[in-house]
C-alpha cells in the first residue's frame, strides 16, 4: 500500500507528463487503460501512450508498478489470467486488439513476447525457430522454412555461431545464446512489435550487450517495448522511456530528457536512487 | 537539487563531499582574488608575492575534484539532477582554476609595477571595477551553495557593467599610453590587471549560469550569440 507521502503525491498527480501521445508514427496506442486483478485489484490506472513505430520503448519503475502488467496486456498475454480484467483501448495500427474478432494467437505471432529468462522448446534449434512458421503456416516448403530459420537466426545475430549445429538442442546453448533463440523464434513469425519483459536480467554483462546490440538492430524493423529494472539499460537502449508509479503512468519522454531533465519529481527521485 | 536523500547514504557522503570542495575551492579563489587585487590598489608587492605562491592549491584542488566526478561518473553513474551536478562541477572548478590564474597574474604584475596605482588617475575607475567584480564572485559562489538560480540570473547580468566599466578604463588608458609615453609599461601592465579583472567576472557569470542548469535543466549560455 502506497505510504501518506506517496498518496498525496499521487492526488497531486493529474495526467502522465511528457509526450505519452505520439504525432505521427504509431504502432500501438494505449487509451485509458485500467487493469484489474479482480474487482477490487486494480493494477493499472487510466493509461495512455504510444508506441512509436522503429522505436524502442523503455518502461521502467519501482516492483509493483504496473510496468509489466501493461507490457502483458499488449499482446493479451493477461487474457490466460482469472479475473483480468483489461478496460479502455489498446490498438496495434487502429485495429482494437480486444476486439472481439481478433484472434489472440494471430496477436501474438504480430505482436511477439521475449521473456526474463530464456525458454526456448526442449527440441533442436532448428525446430525452436521453425515452431512458430509452421504453426501459423507460414511457408510453403521446406526449403522456404529453412531459409527463414536462417533469416531469423541471421537477424537475432545467431547464425554464425549455430549453422553447423542446427540440430542440437535449444537448451544445450550459453545463456545468452539461448536469449539470442527465443529472439530469433519471435523474430520468425514476422511480428510487427516485440515485448521484452527483462530480457537480459539472467544473463552476465558480455550476453546483455549483445541484446542490447540486438535490440538496437532490430528497430529498424521492429517497434520494441521493453521493461527494465536497469534504468542504465534503459538510458542505453531506448529511445523514449515511461515511467510508472503505484500503476499510474507517470511520465514518458525522450530518453535523453528523462535521464538529465525529468520533468515530474516522482521520476527524478527513482531514477536518481531516492527511493526503492 | 539536493546532494542528500538518496537509498544509498554513501553516494550521499560522495556528492557532498565534492560539493563541499568546490566551495573551499571557491572560498580559496575568492581570498586569492581579493588579496591580488588589494595589492594592486594599495601597491603591496610582499601580499602579491604570496598569493602568487599560492596557487598551486587552488591547482591541486581543481584535479581533486575532478578526480573524484569521474570516480562518482564511474562507480555511481549519477542520473538527472546529480548527473547535472556532477557536470556543473567539472565546469566551475574550470572556471575557480582560471580565476585563480588571473588572480596569480594581477599579483606577479604587482610585483612589476614601479609606480603606485593610487598616484594614477583611473585609480577610482580600477577601484569600482574590484569592487564589482569582487560582488559579482562572491555572489556566483553564494548561489552556487544555495543552488539559488533566480539569484544566479540577476548576478551573471551584472557582468555587463564589469565589461562596460573595464572598456571605459580601457579608453581612459589608451589616452594616457599615448600622452604619457615614459610610464608605458605600466600602463599596459594596469591594463591587463584590469583585463584580468574583467574575466574574472565572465567565469563567475559562467558560475552563474551552471547554478541554473543544475537547478533547472536550462543550458542558458550563448543564448546572446544564438540571437545574434
Amino acid at each position: 500500500m502506497p505510504n501518506q507521502d506517496e498518496l498525496e503525491l499521487l492526488q497531486e498527480l493529474g495526467d502522465t507528463v511528457g509526450t505519452p501521445k505520439l504525432k505521427e508514427k504509431v504502432r500501438m496506442s494505449c487509451n485509458h487503460v485500467d487493469v484489474f486483478y479482480n474487482e477490487t485489484a486494480q493494477a493499472i490506472f487510466d493509461v495512455s501512450v504510444d508506441l512509436g513505430k522503429n522505436q524502442i520503448l523503455a518502461m521502467i519503475g519501482p516492483s509493483g508498478c504496473g510496468k509489466s502488467t501493461l507490457l502483458r496486456c499488449l499482446n493479451r498475454m493477461n487474457d490466460t489470467i482469472d479475473g483480468c480484467i483489461v478496460n479502455g483501448e489498446i490498438t496495434l495500427d487502429g485495429e482494437d486488439i480486444y476486439n472481439k474478432t481478433i484472434d489472440p494467437v494471430l496477436l501474438r505471432a504480430n505482436v511477439g513476447m521475449v521473456f526474463q529468462k530464456p525458454n526456448p522448446f526442449p527440441k533442436s534449434i532448428y525446430d525452436n525457430v521453425a515452431y512458430g512458421p509452421r504453426l501459423h503456416g507460414l511457408t510453403k516448403n521446406a526449403s522456404e522454412l529453412d531459409d527463414l530459420v536462417e533469416e531469423s537466426l541471421t537477424k537475432a545475430g545467431l547464425w554464425k555461431e549455430t549453422k553447423d549445429r542446427l540440430n542440437k538442442p535449444g537448451t544445450g546453448l550459453s545463456g545468452g545464446q539461448q536469449q539470442r533463440l527465443c529472439i530469433a523464434r519471435t523474430i520468425a513469425v514476422k511480428p510487427e512489435v516485440i515485448l521484452m519483459d527483462e530480457p537480459t536480467s539472467a544473463l552476465d554483462p558480455i550476453a546483455t550487450a549483445t541484446i542490447e546490440e540486438l535490440m538496437y538492430d532490430l528497430k529498424s524493423s521492429y517497434t520494441i517495448a521493453v521493461v527494465t529494472h536497469s534504468m542504465q539499460q534503459a538510458a542505453r537502449i531506448s529511445d523514449r522511456t515511461a515511467y510508472f508509479h503505484l500503476g499510474r503512468l507517470v511520465e514518458v519522454n525522450n530518453t535523453d530528457d528523462v535521464f538529465t531533465n525529468p520533468e515530474h519529481k516522482l521520476t527524478e527521485n527513482y531514477i536518481t536512487g531516492r527511493f526503492g | 537539487m539536493n546532494t542528500q536523500d538518496h537509498i544509498s547514504q554513501a553516494y550521499n557522503d560522495e556528492l557532498e563531499e565534492v560539493r563541499s570542495k568546490v566551495l573551499t575551492m571557491g572560498g580559496l579563489v575568492e581570498d586569492h582574488f581579493q588579496g591580488a587585487t588589494k595589492a594592486l590598489l594599495k601597491g603591496d608587492t610582499e601580499l602579491a608575492s604570496d598569493i602568487a605562491k599560492y596557487d598551486y592549491k587552488v591547482n591541486a584542488l581543481e584535479v581533486e575534484i575532478d578526480d573524484d566526478c569521474t570516480s562518482l561518473i564511474a562507480r555511481r553513474q549519477p542520473t538527472a539532477g546529480d548527473l547535472r551536478n556532477v557536470f556543473a562541477v567539472i565546469k566551475i572548478v574550470t572556471d575557480l582554476e582560471r580565476i585563480g590564474d588571473e588572480s596569480e597574474k594581477i599579483a606577479s604584475f604587482v610585483t612589476e609595477l614601479s609606480v603606485d596605482t593610487k598616484s594614477m588617475t583611473i585609480y577610482n575607475s580600477l577601484k569600482s571595477m574590484i569592487k564589482t567584480a569582487r560582488e559579482i564572485l562572491s555572489a556566483a559562489l553564494d548561489c552556487y551553495a544555495r543552488l539559488d538560480a533566480k539569484q544566479a540570473l540577476e548576478v551573471a547580468k551584472l557582468d555587463e557593467d564589469l565589461d562596460s566599466n573595464f572598456n571605459d578604463l580601457k579608453r581612459t588608458l589608451i589616452t594616457y599610453l599615448i600622452e604619457d609615453v615614459k610610464n608605458i609599461e605600466d600602463f599596459i601592465r594596469v591594463m591587463w590587471c584590469a583585463r584580468s579583472i574583467e574575466r574574472v567576472g565572465d567565469h563567475a557569470k559562467n558560475i552563474c549560469q551552471y547554478v541554473v542548469y543544475v537547478a533547472h535543466g536550462n543550458d542558458i549560455r550563448h543564448i546572446t550569440d544564438q540571437k545574434e
